[in-house]
């Protein structure tokens, strides 16, 4: 007789009070494929844990971006923003799609000239730009985008020293009725340091005056702040072909939409609470096409956008190491992932799904990550299907940051496969190895040898 | 002339101390002499007593609004699978967000329902409210918005003492002093985090309105409330309605300004000069709405009809001096009927 | 271990317990192994049943069964030996 599949004996209690879960199985229905390749297929033939990008969604979600905006105003660039994903294969397929890049360091910076990014198309934003950065940007022909006024000055001295032009923007910090307010970054509307920082550009003799920038905060849940944002940068904009006759060439409202994600706290799941990518282009476009530009005048739209268009694409497919139970009763799930390479799970309640079919029990429990460290704690408590060891799952929308962000602590940084569009998977980054390490360390000679 | 068999999904069945109005509203629809109405009872908790007073026929458990919407939907069209329901009443605050987003997706599997648009119900909000009242016209109490706590003098000065410390979601102090106000500060911050609301402090008389809109600016009922007895949570136990067209007119002004449809409760503070300020707009009928039913203008029975689109002519008059009185009443129930709908969701 | 003998237990894996009035639901193999307790079944005999029935072998349920056990005490189902 052929034996029944088993299952872990469970009990629950049954509580008046506490949450029941009654339809809540669209949280965990396994996600067994990922673009028709089968999760355990990509586990058995990369290891585990390992990242996954789909290409697909990628080229959907960009190109639908595309579309709510171009279909609103005549003049629309996507700049692609390096820093939330910066694997040569994730940015090449934004390339592809049409996007420049937007960088904020000189190692991003050499990123994108080396993708063959053509100079004349990279924005380079950020507070940290050396002199020899710079010289570099100008000779290129890239968009520099000053956040200081020491940022200007060396600028002002550079060109007048090598007697080149410079495309400069500057970053704008405002009110946009926004808490926190980022206005550490840039020069201020309200009190007229941008306008002073304008005024130094138009008197130099080597910077041309491109564009205004601004990127108001991270993962916004209101379109009104983008709008006051397009009307803060137009009435600058307004002032400047008034008082020097020359029409500014691009506004760029930087970055900040949020993803579907569930920040941690929130209330309601991401995908319920924030505003789609049409109502963003709507705030905008609106404000801008209604501002009183004359047609001829209407600047070029650039859009930094980065979390949105690349965290639905990006998954983390892992296995469970243990099962343990707490000294208070409660059930805890030891991961081969942890905040070392899922940093998100520091502010995302991420969704989490098994990748093989289970029954309808299921329990609460907290997930740890693999990590001799307490604060390793991918979800403080979900509610799953009971999970065995060497069970695997899929961890949602972790394409932004995750790939930039995770550090090589106690465990080594796993392999990126992209799937492409016709479902065949490529290593796009390789796993770090003990090797990685080793060839950057050098021992002095007189440690090289000890006796224990 | 027989009458029309329709089945009517409710929430709101935690009839216990600080109550939802799914009873109530259970008992104006079936007191509807027009239908023979088949009660589908949607509860969150296993305790909540609707599930076991006998006016549900049925009970689903439905998954918590922090499922999302998805979930939500996913579990209505289960049950709607089963039991073809023609109208669903959700009534509580904290789950309307969700069910007017999946209005539409109801609609189309055959559920109506005659809910506030998002528009709507964000414009009542407490954070909203103040500029709501201005661009409209209301009485509604000056409030400021802040996340530091230095903002707090200089809006004292402005609003001058009492002012209201409002948390986030949950809770209000009346501060005498600006330590009073800074200790609520720091208190509410703790518990709800971010921004705390300063409301200017309208001493008068607390009257309740609850009032039904056609979406098109009519008013099809406003009956307003004086509460008689209230809890240690500040809920009526016992009220009585009131003769008072200048309420009427202002439900019917905030109706016809907004195009509300569907049912709400305007919570209403009379200063001694007699200005009505608005101080909560409830995006749903409240608990006491029997009373609208007992008064002669059934709100329950009308919502019905709206969301099914028939015509409703508007009520015009309803009974003055009419009490209601709360009370309490222990049930028995078997064991086995708890673990049936807490393991199956269904009873 | 032994399984308090009032508990009691439904065929669709309902356990009340009459002393302290909670309820619990189980899964098929929770409920089958509370019953095997109930009939007074060693742990060496209840890890043969279940290895024997189900695809699991002996070590690795027996690691299930002590958490299980441990989740019969939490909840207070247990008897003092």
């Amino acid at each position: 007789m052929e034996k029944l599949r088993y299952e872990r004996p469970a009990i629950k209690k049954l509580n008046a009070g506490l949450m029941n879960k009654f339809g809540t199985r669209t949280e965990y229905a396994p996600c067994t494929h990922i673009d028709g390749v089968a999760v355990k297929d990509l586990i058995k033939e990369y290891g585990s844990p390992v990242f996954v990008i789909s290409e697909r969604t990628i080229r959907k979600t960009s190109q639908n971006a595309n579309r709510a905006f171009k279909t609103r105003y005549p003049k629309v660039q996507f700049a692609w923003s390096y820093k939330t994903n910066y694997i040569d294969a994730v940015c090449n397929v934004f390339h592809q799609e049409g996007s420049w890049a937007e960088v904020v360091s000189i190692f991003e910076y050499q990123k994108a000239i080396d993708n063959g990014v053509p100079g004349n198309k990279i924005i380079f934003n950020g507070p940290e730009k050396s002199v020899a950065d710079l010289e570099q940007a100008v000779n290129n022909g890239s968009f520099i985008h000053i956040d200081h006024f020491d940022e200007l000055y060396d600028l002002i001295e550079l060109t007048g020293r090598i007697k080149k032009k410079a495309k400069v923007a500057i970053r704008v910090n405002m009110d946009t009725g926004i808490y926190p307010m980022w206005d550490r970054f840039g020069f201020n509307y309200e009190t007229g340091q941008a306008w002073n920082a304008i005024t130094k550009i138009m008197a130099s003799e080597y910077l041309e005056l491109e564009g205004l920038h601004s990127h108001i905060g991270t993962f916004m849940l209101s379109t009104q702040a983008y709008s006051i944002a397009a009307s803060k940068l137009s009435d600058l904009a307004v002032n400047i072909k008034y008082k020097y006759n020359k029409a500014i060439h691009y506004l760029d409202l930087g970055g900040g939409f949020p993803s579907a994600n569930t920040l941690r706290g929130s209330y309601l799941p991401g995908a319920d609470v924030i505003p789609s990518i049409d109502d963003f282009a709507e705030a905008i476009t609106s404000t801008i096409l209604n501002y009183g530009y004359k047609t001829e005048d209407l600047p070029l739209l650039i859009l930094e956008t980065g979390r949105a268009l690349i965290d639905d694409a990006g998954y983390l497919l892992g296995s469970v190491l243990a099962n343990k139970r707490l000294s208070d009763g409660r059930r805890a799930t030891i991961m081969d992932f942890g905040v070392n390479i899922l940093f998100t799970s520091f502010w995302y309640e991420h969704k989490i799904t098994p990748a093989q079919e289970f029954s309808q029990h299921t329990e609460d429990m907290v997930m740890y990550g693999p990590l001799c460290m307490n604060i390793d704690v991918v979800r403080q408590s979900v509610n799953l299907p009971l999970l065995n060891k060497g069970d695997q799952v899929v961890v949602h929308k972790v394409g932004a940051y995750n790939m930039t962000q995770w550090m090589q602590f106690i465990a080594m940084r796993p392999k990126v496969i992209l799937i492409d569009m016709d479902g065949k998977p490529h290593i796009i980054r390789e796993n770090e190895t003990v090797d990685t390490l080793r060839s950057m360390e050098r021992k002095p000679d007189y440690l090289k040898k000890f006796k224990l | 002339m027989s009458k029309r068999k329709i089945t009517v999904a409710v929430t709101g069945l935690n009839a216990v101390d600080s109550p939802g109005p799914g009873i109530a509203v259970i008992r104006g629809v079936k007191e509807c002499t027009d239908f023979d109405v088949r009660i589908i009872g949607l509860s969150y908790e296993s305790l909540e007593p609707g599930i076991y007073m006998g006016l549900c026929d049925k009970t689903y458990q439905i998954p918590y609004p922090t499922a999302g919407s998805e979930a939500l939907l996913h579990r209505l069209a289960f049950i709607n699978e089963k039991e073809k329901i023609d109208v669903i009443i959700p009534n509580f605050d904290a789950e309307l967000y969700n069910f007017i987003k999946i209005a539409p997706k109801l609609k189309a599997i055959g559920i109506n329902s005659f809910l506030p648009t998002h528009e709507q119900f964000d414009a009542r909000d407490k954070i909203n409210l103040y500029a709501f009242g201005q661009k409209h016209g209301f009485y509604v109490p000056r409030d400021r918005v802040i996340y530091d706590v230095h903002e707090l003098p200089a809006i004292a000065e402005q609003f001058g003492y009492p002012i209201v410390v409002k948390g986030k979601y949950y809770e209000a102090t009346v501060a005498q002093t600006l330590e009073q106000a800074q200790k609520a500060f720091h208190k509410l911050n703790a518990k709800w985090g971010l921004p705390i609301i300063v409301q200017e402090f309208i001493n008068g008389t607390e009257i309740n309105v609850a009032a039904l809109g056609d979406g098109k600016g009519n008013t099809v009922s406003a009956v307003p409330m004086r509460k008689m007895v209230i809890t240690d949570k500040g809920k009526a136990w016992a009220g009585i309605t009131l003769e008072d067209q200048s309420l009427v007119d202002l439900a019917a002004k905030f109706i016809s300004a907004t195009k509300w449809s569907g049912g709400f409760e305007l919570e209403i503070m009379r200063t001694m000069d007699g200005r009505p300020y608005i101080m909560e707009v409830n995006p749903r009928f409240p608990a006491w709405i029997y009373l609208t039913a007992g008064a002669g203008q059934n709100q329950p029975a009308a919502l019905v009809k709206l969301a099914l689109g028939e015509k409703v002519t508007p009520y015009k008059t309803y009974l003055v001096g009419k009490l209601f009185i709360r009370y309490s009443w222990d049930m028995i129930v078997d064991v086995s009927e708890f673990q049936k709908i807490s393991a199956f969701g269904e009873l | 271990m032994k399984i308090n003998k009032n508990i009691a237990i439904s065929e669709s894996g309902f356990i009340f317990n009459p002393g302290t009035g909670d309820s619990f639901s189980t899964n098929p193999i929770g409920a089958e192994i509370i019953q095997l307790l109930k009939d007074d079944k060693k742990p060496s005999e209840i890890i043969k049943v279940i290895s024997s029935k189900y695809q699991i072998d002996g070590p690795s349920f027996e690691k299930d069964l002590e958490d299980f056990y441990s989740q019969l005490r939490d909840g207070s189902l247990t008897a003092y030996e």
